[in-house]
């Protein structure tokens, strides 16, 4: 186990490079640049801003100067605010969404595995009907059309909750954007739980179990939920995937100064050194996300750690 | 114990750990957020802004954004009253030369900065230096061209410190004009020419325009600015004229989404918005006629012709034959339908000094003037059967697209055009916009930046660099320089409009629509003041029933 996790640290850092390399490329290609503007600037001034932000010196310069700073730890400044670097921007976004997107994950594991296996227990009772319909309205509803929903009806008709984010700083406010961003995957992994745990109850040691006398909280608890549980861990990877892509629409919708919002902002602003600096941060916390779901994945089937 | 007491024994726990886990997110939510603040006794104003600033450094932001909430901070030394007219801000009077190129300002001597320091004209000569130096990076520093020397210290073949702008007086200020311009001190209201606080720029470097350094000689100063979400601001007790200001505190929101926006003033959090989403204002015209104010806005949406390629080059009647063949008023009523003055001219209505020029053709019924375009076209070499064939770019909205739609099918019905949609990402249209390889016809905007005809004549100026149809005309320019060199107002104003005459008549651009500024105001925000320019400084605005 040890070994595993260090070689796949090992292998972060190459694949950290050819992400770098592979964004920089595009972010550059992409046509249009940070400063312009339909108010195009005289020629003399655009000369002195370009060599201020070294936007003069030939790609592969540019790319040495930009790696340099990582290495020490600098992201380079914003083109587009100017004020500030790029760090102290994601600093201040990283805390936020980093809320708004485990919140969102609990919340989706908690009620999803909770709604499967209830689910599953009752197998095609009016209970199961009626929450796999539930189910599918989720998955088949977009965020971006859930989101407003929720704001029209408890934030502007009932006035119960902030329409945003920035609307209050109690919070509240986190409540409708976390619901927004996991009934999605709640749907996804009631489904994938309610399915999992059908096929487990129908083992032979579950059988065994019950012939036992075990009682079916205990057994659920103890004996089902483990086994059960590995479709839906393996769906982690693709649903922290969803979550952060989901959270761009959200923050957008809620005005929520998070890492999404800035993402979007950044690429359409040409804002080269906030786009970069956000997709090593999404690429690192992918890597390092993948290699905690496959660790766990050891422990919760014993068969697979002594593989 | 038997296997069932057992069993039951055990079920305890797990209920237990669901109500606990329960419990622990509830309190997870109260947790994460701080308390709601205490009502106080202070007056807070809540404005929707609209997109970020980029930046409250008067010499690196580039927005309007930044702008408008730069004008709540800080100060120049002359500014707008509500109702859009010049009037002395930081200055309390001026004095202009014969020549007009001698500008001497009094400064009130009674400003001071937010930690009390006195606003002295030494720091004006610090800014406006700054502004012009090259490695400041200026997007505005153009703002000062018509300043002695400015253009060369830009260019970096003078020193910052050999702009004509001196202090003789520890309140007095005097600035040399390489030539007469008339509207030099409406350029002078634009956030670029704020001071800065000189000690704050030495001592904090780059980091002084940020919350905590920034001190500002302006009616309120700048406490918080949360990225992404809202600049806060609160009076500035130093302010000159802190007893004419009265609202305590002002949210600039950050509202990128005029929808969302909406959404936010109808349930309560707002007290002003930036804009208004397309799709709600017939809805909003009639729920809340008095809360939805439309003004006309200095700024006009047309459509521009390449005129380096084909086919617009050298075709002087072709084009006018497309502008003829537009039905402005169907499309200021049906598509865009928001108030809209349709366009028959370059320069809005309502510019200081200005008579409107417009089209001759402006007063034809539709059919006299399709009938009039069907015999250009022909003219220009095209007809039914060799109809043109053009392009149409636009950036990404449902209401550039709805307005090519219709001038598309406006162009085959009357001429028989074969117009293409293309639909390009902002950054995109801009890119191919100056490249001028691949436009033909392009969506384009321009706002004025101060009351005056120059700032939209100006811009088909050969030498512009925001001339994006590449027009040259050797007696428009002839009579720009001409109108520039005038100090008599009258004289001036009418080589002006000769100038928009021979413009119009060249048809270099198809002038569509003027703008129209549109905000929502609650009813309890008093001295929301309509004007040309969409200024609305905090510092006029009061909340009924509050002191």
């Amino acid at each position: 186990m040890l070994r595993f996790t260090l070689l796949r640290l090992l292998w972060a850092i190459p694949t950290l490079l050819l992400v770098i390399v592979l964004a920089f490329l595009m972010v550059h290609a992409a046509p249009g640049g940070p400063f312009d503007a339909e108010r195009a600037l005289p020629p003399e001034i655009e000369a002195n801003i370009a060599r201020a932000y070294h936007l003069d010196e030939p790609l592969p310069q540019q790319f040495a100067r930009y790696l340099n700073g990582i290495l020490r730890g600098d992201l380079g400044p914003s083109y587009r605010y100017r004020d500030y670097s790029v760090s102290e921007l994601i600093g201040k976004a990283i805390p936020v969404s980093l809320k708004l997107g485990v919140l969102a994950m609990a919340l989706a594991v908690i009620v999803g595995i909770s709604v499967g296996t209830l689910a599953a227990l009752r197998q095609n009772s009016v209970l199961d009907r009626l929450t796999m319909g539930f189910a599918m309205t989720g998955i088949s509803i977009p965020v971006f059309v859930v989101a407003p929903l929720l704001v029209l009806f408890f934030a502007v008709q009932l006035r119960w909750l902030p329409a945003s984010w920035g609307g209050s700083t109690s919070g509240w406010r986190f409540l409708l954007p976390v619901v927004a961003l996991a009934l999605p995957q709640i749907a996804y992994i009631a489904r994938l739980t309610r399915a999992s745990m059908i096929e487990v109850l129908g083992s032979d040691f579950i059988r065994t179990a019950r012939a036992q006398g075990l009682g079916t909280i205990t057994m659920v608890r103890y004996h089902a939920m483990k086994p059960a549980m590995l479709p839906v861990l393996s769906y982690m990877g693709p649903a922290i995937a969803a979550i952060l892509t989901g959270s761009v629409v959200v923050e957008e919708i809620f005005g929520i100064p998070g890492v999404g919002q800035f993402f979007i902002r950044g690429a359409l602003n040409r804002d080269y050194t906030l786009v970069l600096g956000i997709v090593i941060f999404y690429a690192a916390l992918v890597i390092l996300l993948n290699l905690i779901v496959d660790v766990l994945y050891g422990f919760l089937d014993p068969r697979i750690r002594h593989r | 114990m038997t296997a069932a007491k057992q069993g039951r024994a055990r079920k305890r726990p797990a209920i237990r750990a669901a109500i606990l886990l329960l419990l622990g997110a509830v309190a997870a939510f109260v947790y994460l957020g701080g308390t709601e603040p205490q009502g106080d006794a202070e007056t807070v104003l809540h404005r929707g802004n609209g997109p970020e600033p980029e930046s409250l450094d008067p010499h690196k932001f580039r927005s309007i954004q930044a702008a408008n909430v730069l004008r709540d901070i800080g100060e120049g030394l002359v500014g707008y009253s509500p109702g859009g007219e010049l009037i002395a801000a930081a200055a309390e009077k001026w004095e202009i030369s014969e020549d007009g190129r001698q500008y001497d300002f009094w400064l009130r001597p009674e400003a001071r900065w937010s930690n009390g320091d006195t606003v002295t004209a030494k720091d004006f000569v610090y800014s406006f230096r700054r502004l012009a130096n090259p490695e400041t990076a200026a997007f505005y520093a153009e703002a000062l061209a018509d300043i002695e020397n400015a253009a060369d210290i830009v260019a970096g073949n003078k020193a910052a410190d050999s702009l004509a702008v001196e202090a003789p007086e520890e309140f007095r200020l005097r600035i040399r004009l390489r030539n007469a311009t008339p509207y030099f001190l409406g350029l002078l209201t634009y956030p670029s020419a704020f001071p800065v606080h000189p000690a704050s720029v030495e001592q904090h470097g780059k980091a002084f325009a940020k919350a905590g350094n920034l001190l500002s000689n302006g009616a309120y100063k700048l406490d918080s600015w949360e990225l992404g979400s809202v600049i806060r601001l609160s009076r500035n007790v130093h302010y000159w004229d802190d007893a004419g200001t009265a609202i305590d505190n002002v949210r600039h929101y950050v509202t990128p989404e005029p929808q969302v926006e909406l959404n936010r003033y109808r349930a309560g959090e707002l007290d002003t918005t930036a804009s208004v989403p397309p799709e709600a204002f017939a809805a909003l015209k009639q729920q809340r006629p008095d809360e939805l104010r439309v003004a006309p806005y200095l700024g006009v949406y047309y459509y521009g012709l390449n005129l380096t390629r084909e086919p617009f080059k050298d075709k002087p009647e072709l084009r006018q034959a497309l502008s003829m063949a537009i039905d402005r008023e169907v499309l200021s009523e049906k598509i865009t339908g928001r108030g809209e003055e349709p366009a028959y001219s370059w320069v809005p209505p309502g510019v200081n000094n200005y008579e409107a020029i417009r089209f001759p053709y402006a007063d034809m019924t539709s059919e006299e003037r399709h009938a009039a375009a069907k015999r250009l076209y022909k003219v220009s070499g095209y007809d039914e059967d060799n109809p043109l064939e053009t392009e149409i770019r636009y950036n990404t909205s449902e209401t550039h697209q709805r307005v090519a739609l219709a001038i598309q099918s406006m162009w085959r019905e009357t001429l028989g055009v074969e117009a293409t949609l293309i639909n390009e990402e902002f950054q995109v249209l801009l890119d191919n916009i100056r490249n001028k390889e691949l436009t033909q016809v392009f969506l384009s905007s321009w706002i004025g930046d101060y009351n005056d005809a120059h700032t939209f004549l100006h811009l088909l100026q050969a030498g512009n660099p925001s001339n994006m149809t590449g027009y040259v005309n050797e007696e428009y320019e002839s009579l720009m320089r001409r109108a520039a060199a005038q100090t008599d107002p009258r004289q001036r104003q009418l080589y002006l409009e000769e100038a928009e005459r021979v413009l119009l008549s060249d048809h270099p651009v198809i002038p569509i629509y003027f703008y129209v500024s549109k905000h929502l105001v609650k009813p309890r925000i008093r001295g929301w003041g309509d004007n040309v320019l969409d200024y609305h400084y905090s510092r006029h605005l009061s909340i009924a029933g509050s002191k």
